[in-house]
């Protein structure tokens, strides 16, 4: 029998290779594994609490059985939805610049305060928009937490379109220029639509972040128990909403709590499983 | 053979050989008489250089080039023959940092001059890149027409339909797409693709045509038939080629441009006139180096 030379370095390098690779995927296992146990959590204790009723009622008083969040649901759709019409403007109009028309240190400051805004922790967003536009203009009101969340939303939205917007090959812009087309009508005509998909995906996933959102609603919406289509009055929201329910000390509540994380974890679901049917569709077009 | 006789023997021979093999490729087509006529319009470069940030790219070029005529800038890589090119239409101040001083005269107008607008001097000159760049987002239909689209004042469909037929004919891409002008104009071959960048660029209707190395992404059945292309071109445009490749120079341009790059990397004209006289018999020494392959 031949031996081979080099037989114990060739074992050693097997079992470095096998015990490198079971390493990481218990790691990576146990990071899927923290989600499970989370999701696998909120539905066991809120499935129970899940009706028609939990979506078209507003909260009862403790004491009496059945209530809904449906206000919650209500005033996080009508806050995110004038926090988006706010930031989206502003997240893609940042981007545009920072990408299409900055030149030198400027552009260079916009962008690094765009990563500053992204970094500031929500709750100061919120300390922000109630010492400026709740003690000054509107009282607790859904406008107060619609701006609070858009300014969430807005450097997400600046980043994600930035990135975006880096993927247009330079090649594309040239074609266009060279047809004598002025630079504002290349950016509107053929940039965007090129990305179309990826800046939806972007506002997508910023309105994602921003529906979770409970420390920056807290001292600007208020939260409320009852319908209200006003955006001038305090309103609800399901993080709110949650947060109420969980510091109770009843069990009704509590059991209410995990049923209306249920309904906030489905909504960011169905954005993100938005998010992703856009990015594959984008993906396949552009093949 | 010893090393050193084949190198000066072997070298003699192979520049024979290659000097017989682009005069083959070398046609008369009558130059002297075309540059007479008024073909489109002429380009007189003075004094010109640019600039990438502080690293100067181009010296001092000046350079007459004539309508009606197809003009080749050849030279080895980072002779700076794209940035001259791109000098043409304002495109290379697009670079971030880049810059350009000196005059280039279009048709008795400076486009560098203070009141002159990029833009509108860009709806003049059409421009072709090296990699063929359809935008993925409209359809074949769609991009012949873009530029007049974005650009020009709205016309009624039927017009559009003229446009795209005539230019798509005039790059020969009609026949093979003329049943798909609404698919999208990336599902073409790249060969299929540049022309049709080709036939997005003549829409525009400019006089001056450039086109940095637009075959150099491209399979030899497809070169082949851009530079067949440049032929039915240059009898309504004035033709400005950037190429790499000598055979593609000698084959397609009457009038041929040698950059090299000095010891600073900064490009210069070496010498440039007719296509023939460039290759069989360079005045300068730099040119016959290059040509004959010793050099880049």
């Amino acid at each position: 029998m031949r031996k081979d030379p080099e037989g114990g370095k060739f074992l050693r390098r097997r079992a470095v290779g096998a015990a490198s690779l079971a390493i990481t995927a218990i790691l990576a296992f146990a990071s899927v594994a923290i989600l499970f146990v989370i999701v696998g959590h909120v539905v066991v204790n809120g499935i129970g609490s899940l009706n028609a009723d939990f979506f078209t009622q507003i909260p009862k008083p403790y004491g009496e059985s059945g209530g809904g969040i449906a206000q919650a649901i209500m005033g996080t759709v009508m806050m995110l939805l004038l926090a988006a019409l706010i930031a989206i403007p502003f997240g893609v109009g940042t981007a545009i610049y920072i990408v299409e028309f900055g030149r030198g240190r400027f552009a260079e400051l916009v962008r690094f305060a765009v990563e500053l805004l992204a970094e500031l922790p929500s709750i100061v967003v919120g300390v922000f928009v109630w010492a400026l536009v709740v003690r000054n203009l509107t009282g607790y009101s859904g406008i107060a937490g619609s701006l609070a969340l858009a300014i969430i939303m807005i450097p997400i939205i600046a980043r994600g379109v930035e990135e975006i917007l880096k993927l247009v090959p330079d090649s594309l812009r040239e074609a266009a220029l060279a047809l004598g087309t002025p630079k504002w009508k290349v950016v509107v005509f053929i940039v965007i639509p090129t990305v179309l998909p990826g800046i939806l995906t972007g506002i997508m996933l910023s309105v994602a972040r921003a529906a979770g959102e409970t420390a920056p609603l807290l001292l600007t919406a208020l939260g409320n128990s009852f319908f209200n289509f006003d955006l001038r009055k305090p309103m609800a929201a399901m993080p709110l909403q949650i947060y109420t329910y969980a510091v109770s000390p009843y069990d009704d509540w509590h059991a209410k709590a995990w049923a209306s994380t249920l309904v906030l974890i489905g909504l960011v679901g169905i954005l993100s499983g938005a998010v992703k049917f856009f990015t594959r569709r984008w993906k396949h077009e552009s093949q | 053979m010893s090393p050193n006789e084949g190198q000066a023997t072997g070298a003699e021979a192979s520049d024979g050989r290659m000097m017989r093999s682009l005069s083959d490729v070398i046609q008369d087509r009558g130059l002297e008489q075309r540059v007479e006529q008024d073909l489109g319009k002429g380009i007189q470069i003075r004094g010109l250089s640019a600039f990438y940030g502080t690293h100067q790219a181009l010296e001092g070029i000046d350079f007459d080039i004539n309508p009606g005529v197809v003009t080749a800038i050849i030279g080895p890589s980072g002779c700076g023959k794209s940035t001259m090119i791109r000098c043409l239409n304002r495109m290379h101040e697009v670079i971030r940092g880049a810059s350009v001083t000196g005059s280039v005269l279009v048709d008795g107008q400076d486009i560098y001059a203070p009141d002159a607008n990029p833009t509108r001097v860009r709806r003049n000159i059409g421009m072709v890149f090296q990699k063929p760049n359809p935008f993925p987002t409209r359809s074949i239909y769609e991009n012949v027409i873009t530029g007049l689209r974005l650009n020009m004042r709205r016309k009624a469909k039927h017009e559009y339909d003229e446009v795209v037929e005539k230019s798509l004919r005039a790059v020969a891409l009609w026949d093979e797409v003329k049943d798909k002008l609404h698919d999208s104009g990336t599902a073409l071959s790249g060969g299929q693709q540049q022309r049709l960048c080709i036939a997005r660029a003549i829409a525009i209707e400019p006089e001056i045509l450039l086109l940095d190395e637009p075959a150099s992404a491209l399979d030899p059945t497809a070169t082949m038939k851009i530079e067949d292309l440049l032929f039915e071109l240059k009898t309504r445009y004035t033709i400005v080629l950037v190429t790499h490749n000598m055979q593609q120079a000698a084959r397609a341009s009457d009038i041929t441009a040698f950059f090299l790059a000095d010891e600073r990397h900064i490009g210069h004209l070496v010498e440039s006139g007719p296509t023939r006289q460039i290759f069989m018999t360079p005045s300068d020494k730099r040119t016959e180096d290059y040509i004959s392959g010793r050099l880049g």
